[in-house]
């Protein structure tokens, strides 16, 4: 023991007696290490986010969207393509607790862009036409004040909702609640029309790239006639009893929806019905394709780690197996010898791969940070497995073109490895 | 008898070409003597001095160190009589780079099993002249300086013999004579010392000129007027 630990003493010695060589061997190590690490945890992170923002809503909704779909895709209306075949007299057939009794909440959707004016100030921002039910459906809170109510949604009264974003822009001194603000609508000749706030939502950041706090919300109907001035709906999101009665809920909104339409052929069907466990599937499968190349990325990055490695401790073969010959011409035995480069090599790789460990840990933490500050919901995920694999890989480098040269200089008569070019 | 060979042969094969380097030598040194060996390059002086220094095996004949045959030697103990019996001083120096001139002599010591490593080496660096140099780098001296770093190191180990390839060949003349004295002082107190040399001078400061050409031994015999370099107090000094 005392005699390895003297061992390892005077091999660090000579580690540090050549600097450059080490210190490109650490860092080889360290970029194949850090970089598995780094990789593979924005991969696990990115699909968390994803899939965290879905959950998040909860397993228990459904949405209706015009157009007709098939499993694999959306249908067109979610690329802003404008269609028309969801009407008032569809969403009042899905509420209606007889033809669809597991839906406990409904809520319809319109949105478009508009230009709010209160007093001095005024913003450009989305606005959101829908049910007073919208905030059992979404799972969202008030920062302060209520949302409209199931009967102001209904008969369309003056009220509006702020997003965060908004409400801080428009009134920058706070004192909202109870103030008119005036939509005014560049598409439309209507003129102006005064809203009084009552409320503003609670800060919810960026959901699918979009800031979710930058748009106001409406009751559906001014939205939708006043607004908009259209006549149908873009899209509608159910809340069952349980997710158990998520797929018979389907099923009944499909029946319903065909028999507003007179459809008799589900291949005709002019809407689609999908709940969140389809969005999930489809979302996976997405995002395990990009884990996937990422994945495919960390092997690259090892793969360039351990040829830098391999670079270093080939390119240095013929002066190592010089001094290995004048090791032996001094005394050293085989074994000595293979002791020292062993060591050496457990050394180097061992500092490298925890260097790289802590810094990819760090790099990772620190990017979970500032997608964290920039408002995604990032999970910092690291995964065991990478830094096994990782380690395992660079180590396994280390010490196979670093021992192996070395073993073959061992076995050689001392001249001809003190020969050696 | 120190050192017997017996029809020696060292052959090399490259590709099919055999050279016969060495052809049938034969040759006694007794304890504490001090041989040149002189030729000119090609002769396979440098090869014999291999051979006899361990750092190479011939490919037939027979050869006895301390009357022992050491084609029966493993590795490992090859391995310690290179480490314990013999010291080897090359024409290019070969010490570790970058690495002080302590360390270098302390590493034959790390694969032997004396203690006291500092101790022995500072002793061994002091009697080449170099004890005011310990903590140098080995790429921070002189040339002459380096010669005597790597006599102090295959002297450290107290070796019966000390092996010398053409010691004095990448040196000025000064430091040639610096180092001939060294060693011609390690042999008056007690040690063989084995030399090659192509160079008369640097070979005349030997009791005994053996001459090789085209691997076969034409010559044997006494010096009966070996120099002795005046030590350079300077230089030893410095």
């Amino acid at each position: 023991m005392v005699h390895l630990f003297k061992n390892i003493n005077t091999i660090t010695k000579n580690l540090l007696s050549r600097k450059a060589r080490s210190f490109l061997t650490i860092l080889g190590i360290i970029i194949g290490v850090a970089g598995v690490i780094i990789i593979i945890s924005l991969g696990a992170g990115a699909q968390a986010l994803v899939l965290g923002q879905i959950t998040k809503l909860g397993t228990n909704l459904i949405g209706v969207l015009p157009g007709k779909s098939n499993e694999k895709g959306p249908p067109a209306s979610v690329f802003g393509v404008q269609i028309k075949t969801l009407i008032n007299d569809d969403l009042e057939a899905i509420k209606d607790k007889n033809r669809v009794p597991h839906a406990t909440e409904v809520a319809a959707y319109v949105r478009g862009s508009v230009t709010l004016v209160s007093g001095h100030e005024s913003v450009d921002t989305t606005f959101t036409g829908t049910d007073g039910s919208y905030p059992r459906v979404q799972n969202v809170q008030m920062d302060r004040g209520t949302f409209f109510t199931d009967e102001e949604g209904r008969t369309g009264a003056n009220v509006m909702v702020l997003g965060y974003d908004v409400a801080n822009q428009l009134f920058p001194n706070g004192g909202e609640l109870g103030s008119i603000v005036k939509i005014q609508n560049s598409g439309n000749t209507f003129g102006s029309i005064p809203f009084r706030v009552i409320g503003v939502q609670e800060k919810l950041g960026t959901v699918a790239f979009q800031n979710q706090d930058d748009q106001v919300y409406i009751p559906f109907t001014i939205g939708q006639r006043q607004i908009l001035g259209i006549n149908y709906i873009q899209f509608v999101r159910i809340k069952t009893d349980t997710s158990d009665n998520v797929s018979s809920t389907i099923a009944d909104v499909e029946r319903v929806l065909r028999e507003q339409h007179h459809i008799n052929n589900k291949d005709n069907d002019d809407f689609s019905v999908r709940d969140l466990a389809d969005a999930i599937k489809i979302l996976t499968s997405i995002t395990d394709g990009l884990r996937m190349f990422l994945g495919l990325m960390a092997g690259i990055s090892l793969i360039v780690g351990g040829i830098g490695i391999m670079n270093i401790m080939l390119v240095t073969v013929s002066e190592r197996t010089r001094e290995i010959g004048l090791r032996k011409a001094l005394g050293a035995t085989p074994k000595q010898i293979r002791n020292q480069f062993l060591i050496e090599a457990v050394l180097l790789t061992g500092v490298g791969g925890i260097f790289g460990i802590i810094f990819g840990i760090l790099v990772s933490y620190i990017i979970a940070l500032g997608a964290r500050y920039a408002g995604y919901d990032w999970s910092f995920v690291i995964s065991p497995l990478a830094i096994i694999l990782a380690v395992f890989v660079s180590t396994l480098t280390g010490i196979v073109f670093g021992l192996f040269p070395a073993l073959k200089a061992a076995k050689l008569n001392p001249i001809d490895a003190l020969r050696y070019e | 008898m120190l050192i017997q060979l017996k029809n020696i042969i060292k052959e090399y094969d490259n590709g099919g070409v055999v050279t016969r380097v060495l052809r049938n030598i034969s040759l006694d040194v007794e304890e504490g003597e001090f041989i040149s060996i002189m030729g000119p390059s090609g002769s396979g002086k440098s090869t014999l001095m291999h051979i006899i220094g361990f750092l190479d095996r011939p490919t037939s004949g027979k050869y006895f160190f301390d009357n022992e045959n050491i084609e029966t030697f493993t590795d490992d103990e090859l391995a310690r009589i290179r480490n314990e019996r013999i010291g080897f001083v090359f024409q290019s120096f070969n010490l570790l780079a970058r690495t002080t001139v302590l360390d270098n002599v302390i590493l034959p010591l790390t694969y032997g099993k004396k203690k006291d490593h500092i101790m022995l080496a500072t002793k061994a660096l002091e009697a080449v002249g170099l004890g005011n140099r310990l903590n140098f780098l080995s790429n921070q001296i002189s040339g002459g300086q380096k010669q005597r770093v790597a006599i102090a190191r295959a002297l450290v180990c107290d070796p019966k013999v000390i092996f010398a390839d053409e010691p004095t060949g990448n040196l000025d003349s000064k430091s040639g004579a610096t180092v001939m004295n060294i060693l011609g002082r390690l042999n008056s107190e007690g040690r063989t010392i084995i030399l090659v040399t192509h160079d008369r001078n640097t070979a005349e400061h030997a009791k005994r000129i053996i001459t090789i050409k085209d691997g076969t031994i034409i010559s044997d015999e006494k010096n009966h007027h070996q120099k002795k370099s005046e030590i350079i107090e300077d230089d030893l000094e410095l």
